[in-house]
């Protein structure tokens, strides 16, 4: 197999579906510059008018966060149920709220 | 959010999240037998679409019209998407590009074995779209639901564009079926042709499937063969009975008591030749792909060397 192919990077790719919604994660192309990736990703991913907008980002560049350190990583948030509205009880009379 | 949602946050074992039918994430901790099985069913699901585009793209340059051009070729061109969809999948479980092209090319990973078989006349392509795409359909439905999630959700994509691959092959059909005596003799032959094969893409019958109970226990297969195999029969019957061909299994009768259709069985050491290598066109497809892949190879290289030339040209 050619070296040259396997130096192409991986790019995570993005698609906006329509105005007023987010991006959306829909999968992965390799390319060998951003520009190629834009395409490439366009030919895949939206054959069927799926996006008004595309990201492509290269996949080594992603920050993520490690499923072993779940645990902690996300604590912060577990035990504070106050955040949500469900928490406070008000009587059934009261409307609107 | 109630009480057991914040516990939720507890790490769970691989087997926990299978016994509660949540998916797995790429970088979730996985048996080594789950990772390898799953790498070898989507790439053999990857080169079967990518191989999957070279009996219809023989009939590319011949279709009857533009429309039926326009229509095949953004069919093939579906197929390509399809394979890369699932490439993609699985290299997120640490399977390399480059690798997996070379297994296919050297024969070391399989791909369907109904590709394996010619297209002889252009009515081929309309049954190619309604029972190989129609047993493909049967096929990837369930597995939409696959215990791992970048397969799933490849699934759901490919399923959403596959409807329109049935379609246009049964309309075609139909068409051909107003047509004249030859046209519907034509139509006749490929199904003739195609039926048995197709019933073989759903796999070796149950009792000769050894590996369907871990895949199942594993969430990465829902329906043995038979099962599915079965469900194609049935939907296919009444699809035969309307298009006004007949299918060529003697045996195929309504069974009241099940509820379904009772058929013949394919010759399996057909399929166990054409699996191994020895169908009508392994040899052809395989030369293709391969002759494409190293016709290729200046156009990757050059990209490259663009690339490379552009990032140098930022950095000066
Ligand atoms: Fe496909
Ligand atoms: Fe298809």
């Amino acid at each position: 197999m050619s070296q040259t192919q396997e130096s192409w990077p991986l790019y995570e790719v993005f698609v906006r579906a329509r105005r007023g919604l987010n991006h959306v994660h829909v999968g992965s192309i390799h390319a060998a510059d951003d520009e190629m990736a834009l395409r490439h990703a366009r030919d895949v991913f939206t054959r069927r008018n799926e996006g008004v907008s595309i990201w492509a980002v290269r996949s080594d560049l992603i920050a993520a966060s490690s499923p072993g350190e779940k645990d902690a990583f996300f604590a912060p948030s577990g035990d504070k149920v106050y955040r949500h509205p469900t928490f406070y009880q008000i009587p059934d009379t009261v409307p609107h709220m | 959010m109630t009480q057991t949602e914040t516990l939720a946050h507890e790490p769970r074992t691989f087997e926990q999240l299978i016994a509660a039918g949540e998916r797995i994430e790429p970088r979730d901790a996985m048996p080594d037998a789950y990772r390898a099985t799953l790498i070898r069913q989507i790439a053999q699901h990857a080169h079967s679409e990518i191989i999957g585009m070279q009996p219809e793209g023989d009939w590319l340059t011949r279709a009857p019209s533009l429309r039926r051009k326009a229509v095949l070729l953004a069919k093939v061109q579906d197929e390509a998407g399809h394979g890369l969809y699932l490439y993609c999948a699985a290299e997120t479980l640490g399977a390399d590009r480059a690798d997996l092209t070379a297994n296919l090319i050297e024969g070391r990973q399989k791909y369907s074995s109904i590709f394996n078989y010619p297209t002889l006349s252009y009515a081929d392509v309309g049954v190619i779209g309604w029972l190989v795409d129609g047993a493909a359909i049967c096929n990837q439905v369930p597995l939409c639901r696959s215990s791992y999630g970048p397969y799933g959700r490849a699934m759901i994509r490919v399923c959403k564009e596959e409807s329109f691959h049935q379609r246009q092959g049964y309309e075609l059909l139909v068409t051909m079926m107003a047509g004249t005596r030859e046209q519907q003799e034509m139509v006749q032959d490929a199904v003739n042709r195609w039926w048995w094969p197709a019933l073989m893409m759903f796999g070796p019958p149950d009792t000769d499937s050894p590996n369907t109970a871990q895949s199942m226990a594993w969430g990465i297969k829902r329906h043995t063969n038979d099962e599915l195999r079965q469900r194609f029969v049935d939907m296919s019957v009444p699809q035969a009975h309307a298009l006004g061909v007949t299918l060529p299994d003697p045996d195929l009768c309504w069974d009241e008591r099940r509820g379904s259709h009772d058929f013949g069985q394919p010759d399996w050491s057909e399929l166990a030749r054409v699996i191994k290598g020895d169908g009508p066109c392994n040899a052809e497809r395989l030369a293709r792909r391969r002759a494409a892949h190293e016709n290729g190879a200046w156009v990757r290289e050059a990209a490259t060397a663009f690339a490379a030339r552009q990032r140098q040209a930022v950095v000066a």
